[in-house]
């Protein structure tokens, strides 16, 4: 087996549809005779639904129905399903499909009205009278566990939805001993996904035998299909969930919504297809979001800087619902204790209601609020004992020799976590050197000039390649074509390119020959989802593995057919041939004898079609690494911050396509770019959503973006076959931590310390500005502070 | 005017071809394209004229048409993604940069940049990264980070020179 395509920079096998306009979004999808729909929504972030008036809506012209919780009986008002069921949770509070009682945070579906077109809908759904008695709200979810707060649900014991705790080592002797423990407190905000295509779901009941079609703009396609099952009480095997072209992620679309069980019970009761496609006010609304973590913490260090330990607590803003059980919570926690060899770790978070749209996970779900905490207390560190901030990741990391490294911490089923592979060292040294050894020179040059200039670094591991599985079938048509088949949904990572390549390799054809079908319940029984950096491992090996097995397989039948010894055989573009001689068969005159004839016998041994299937199991996690390393100019009159350069040193195991890897790098760090400069979803006091429109929700867009220099790791994995690790969220997780970094590097001159993010010009210059004030800059120490966190001074300690 | 009361007649040329439909008088361009004329390539992704995703060549000139009422197209000559390659199938430089540069992720942003960065290279055929990251700033692309896309601008516009 040659690698021809594995490693290469193969261009994508998604693109030719997608720049010419050919893909298929939800929205573009024509299904005969489709109705459309709109939702009414709750307008305030906590109240009690007295009662729904639709006769004014109902009789518009052109409206087919106006629907609530009533017109569904049982199902439209009981609670929806849970798709992670965790016993962590004590309050399991859900959506309604629609609610007919209490609305828990301003987006909720109280209503649908479905009509001939999406204007006549939207026109009927705002005169839907809905008489709301409004309840007190908690809106800050720092005070969400004071004993007086409002309570989120009425009725609710408190606000607790979990107190998570992960704790190894001898907390307080480490601590006691330590010569440095230093305190911090530090905010965190992430912000909404913003794919660019927004949710939309459709619902048909096919022609004969009422098998119920969905199409929904998910990750995952198969959760979804369990769940309308579970929700509507029918076999899962007539109900089928297609995810078609999915225009971005990023997590959200991995949970499950109201929209997506209101949908097919709409069909369902109206025996029409029906269409609802959200747009960019219910996506403030409506989507989840990764909001607020608010940290208190503190970090043992020995005298070189080595770190030693953190402890501390963390107040979670879970929102209202628990849709997707804890994962944003669970992964800052498990983000513990980094790149680091700590001999200590005492960490709680404590995930508290309140009343805004659920916190589920976002690029990187709740590792790069961890790392950001992790990094800012490991420059905290050198910023005390004035050391290169370098020094404390060179002497804290995980050492080379010591993989696989086990942490102290426990993953998510209870086993050790083990992190399998990697060079945080070499990684960072790779990174410093890029980014040259002039930098403090270049510094102070700028500060006799008054230009502030700042360099940052910050360092992550991140746990991909989450179990279970995902599976795939590999099967020869007689065509000679190859077609996989997969539960893996994709939007927009270029799985079918990678697994084409992992698939040519295996079974030795052309990427031509090969086409991908996933993300469809109907072609593929099982699936997880297209979430935690999963799919290259999971669905990646499984793919390897069943083209191993289809190769084997021909080579065994031909071997047969060609009366030669299968270890004369040959297998290349596709076809059989014996070394030495001109006997050969195609791989698709194999599957014809294999997919059988009346009348013919197989033979003896072998099972019917060049076909196999696998399911890669993952048992545990890998772990992908890297270190960023950022240079920003600050401007210090207006707040202003310039990214001047981004480097990342990124090891993600063997890279299948390096061309995509980078792709999902650059894109993950521009995301995080948004977290640490732009991204804030501000709600005001009342729960109202303040910031709904992409005018006052700032994503990065192109002119205040650098290019992204990438350094290539290859630590392959030794978990699975192809040595692989996750790559989508890597770019993310440090993002805002180094960038956060750079920037108080280059106001180090007024002795700031930056504990939080994103930080908007306006905040930053109102830090600098009450620094300032306190008249805690002298000029004097001014170079001496810069050189005290600037990072790529070797000192001796 | 249309004959039909309440509705106004739009003739409009897009990709070389004439439409003629009465549509009503609130019915913005981007739906327009998408759900009367079917051609499904122009994308919405904001309906308030910050995302790019819905720009389309309106006589030689990018414009949002999401911010544009379909009766405002009237008389108008249109390209959208569709009309991009040539009809034998040969694609833009444009759009085989953005291939060749991996400029595009889920694609949904595609469309618009597309449209974006044709008109200002058919502008501007000697931009440097700096102008091309102007260009493009009022399209949002939430899966590339926007440096494969500049890229691909770059090329393009060098294929479009004659240079390569
Ligand atoms: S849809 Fe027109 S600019 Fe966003
Ligand atoms: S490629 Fe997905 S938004 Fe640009």
């Amino acid at each position: 087996m040659g690698a021809r395509y594995f490693g290469a920079e193969v261009r994508r096998v998604e693109d030719p549809k997608l720049i010419t306009g050919q893909g298929h979004y939800l929205d573009d999808l024509q299904i005969p005779g489709v109705l459309h729909a709109a939702f009414v929504r709750s307008s305030h972030a906590h109240a009690r639904i007295r009662a729904i008036d639709t006769s004014g809506a109902s009789k518009m012209a052109g409206v087919i129905a106006v629907l609530t919780a009533a017109d569904f009986g049982e199902q439209g008002g009981k609670m929806m399903p849970h798709m992670v069921p965790v016993a962590a949770v004590k309050q399991p509070l859900n959506y309604q499909p629609l609610a007919d009682r209490e609305v828990c945070h301003v987006g909720v579906p109280i209503a649908v009205v479905i009509a001939e077109s999406r204007s006549i809908a939207e026109d009927a759904a705002a005169i839907v009278d809905v008489d709301f008695e409004l309840l007190p709200a908690i809106i800050d979810w720092r005070k969400a566990l004071d004993p007086d707060a409002p309570r989120a649900h009425s009725g609710a014991p408190d606000n607790l939805v979990a107190g998570l705790h992960g704790r190894f080592g001898a907390v307080e002797d480490v601590f006691a001993k330590a010569p440095h423990v230093f305190a911090e407190t530090f905010e965190t905000h992430r912000g909404g996904c913003h794919s660019m295509e927004c949710r939309g779901v459709a619902a048909a009941l096919a022609p004969f035998g009422g098998e119920l079609n969905v199409w929904s703009s998910t990750q995952a396609p198969h959760m979804v299909r369990r769940l309308i099952a579970e929700h509507l009480g029918r076999d899962e095997q007539t109900v089928r969930v297609i995810a078609p072209d999915v225009g971005g992620g990023f997590g959200p679309k991995c949970s499950l919504y109201p929209e997506e069980i209101v949908i097919p019970l709409a069909a369902i009761k109206l025996q029409r297809s029906v269409k609802w496609v959200e747009d960019r006010t219910e996506h403030f609304l409506s989507t989840t979001q990764q909001r607020d973590q608010a940290w208190e913490l503190e970090v043992a260090a020995d005298n070189s800087g080595r770190l030693l330990g953190v402890r501390g607590r963390c107040v979670h803003d879970n929102g209202a619902y628990v849709p997707y059980g804890l994962v944003a919570a669970v992964t800052s926690l498990s983000a513990f204790p980094g790149p680091y060899a700590l001999e200590a770790v005492d960490v709680k978070v404590d995930v508290v209601f309140t009343n805004l749209v659920p916190n589920t996970p976002v690029r990187g779900a709740g590792r790069p609020t961890a790392c950001f905490v992790l990094e800012r207390l490991a420059d905290r560190v050198a910023r005390e004992l004035s050391l290169d901030p370098a020094d404390v990741r060179r002497r804290s990391f995980v050492r080379k020799e010591q993989f696989p490294y086990s942490t102290g911490m426990k993953a998510r089923d209870g086993s050790p976590v083990s992190y399998d592979s990697g060079d945080y060292h070499a990684c960072l040294e790779a990174v410093l050197e890029r980014g040259g050894s002039d930098f403090l020179e270049r510094q102070k040059i700028a500060l006799d000039r008054r230009r502030y200039l700042g360099r940052g670094i910050a360092s992550y591991i991140e746990d991909t390649g989450l179990a279970p599985f995902e599976g795939a079938t590999v099967r020869v048509q007689p065509s000679g074509k190859i077609v996989i088949q997969t539960g893996a949904a994709s939007q927009g990572q270029g799985h079918a390119t990678i697994f084409s390549q992992i698939c040519a390799d295996a079974v030795g054809v052309t990427i031509e020959d090969i086409v991908v079908e996933a993300g469809d319940t109907g072609t593929f029984p099982l699936g997880i989802g297209a979430i935690a950096s999963r799919t290259a491992v999971t669905a990646g090996s499984s793919v390897h593995q069943a083209s191993v097995a289809v190769r084997d397989k021909a080579i065994k039948v031909a071997s047969e057919i060609l009366e030669a010894a299968e270890a004369d055989l040959v297998l290349e573009d596709g076809v059989v041939r014996v070394a030495g001689s001109d006997a050969q068969v195609t791989l698709g005159q194999l599957a014809f004898r294999l997919n059988g004839m009346s009348g013919i016998p197989m033979f003896s041994g072998i099972k019917p079609g060049l076909e196999a299937t696998a399911f890669y199991e993952a048992r545990k996690s890998t772990f992908a690494s890297g270190t960023h390393l950022a240079e920003v100019e600050v401007d210090v009159e207006t707040g202003r911050v310039e990214i001047r350069r981004y480097v990342v040193g990124h090891d993600c195991g063997r890279l299948i396509n390096p061309m995509l890897v980078d792709g999902q790098v650059r894109g993950g760090v521009v995301h995080g770019i948004g977290n640490a400069l732009f991204e804030r979803m501000i709600h005001d006091e009342n729960g109202q959503p303040v910031t709904t429109n992409y005018a006052d929700y700032l994503l990065p867009t192109a002119p205040e973006v650098p290019r992204i220099e990438i350094i290539h790791f290859e630590s392959a994995s030794p978990l699975n076959p192809i040595g692989v690790k996750g790559a989508g969220e890597g770019g993310t997780i440090p993002a805002a931590a180094c960038i956060i970094s750079a920037i108080e590097n280059a106001i180090a001159p007024f002795n700031v310390r930056l504990t939080e993010h994103p930080i908007s010009p306006a905040r930053l210059r109102q830090l600098i500005k009450a620094a300032t004030i306190s008249g805690e800059t002298a000029p004097i120490a001014r170079e001496e502070a810069i050189m005290a966190c600037s990072i790529g001074v070797k000192r001796t300690v | 005017m249309s004959d039909r009361p309440g509705l106004e007649h739009v003739q409009v040329t897009v990709n070389g071809k004439l439409f003629e439909r009465d549509v009503e008088p609130r019915l913005h361009l981007g739906d327009f394209l998408r759900h009367e004329l079917k051609l499904t390539g122009t994308h919405i992704g904001c309906e308030h004229g910050v995302c790019g995703a819905c720009t389309v060549i309106f006589n030689d000139a990018p414009v949002r048409s999401c911010l544009m009422f379909a009766g405002q197209a009237n008389g108008a000559r249109i390209t959208t993604v569709e009309g991009l390659a040539r009809a034998d199938g040969q694609l833009h430089p444009v759009q085989e940069a953005f291939r060749n540069r991996h400029a595009l992720q889920c694609g949904f942003c595609t469309p618009g940049m597309l449209m974006t960065i044709v008109a200002f290279l058919s502008e501007s055929p000697t931009a440097d990264e700096v102008d091309i990251r102007d260009a493009i700033s009022g399209n949002i692309c939430r899966c590339t980070g926007y440096e494969t896309i500049v890229d691909a601008a770059l090329d393009a516009g060098r294929v479009l020179r004659g240079e390569a």
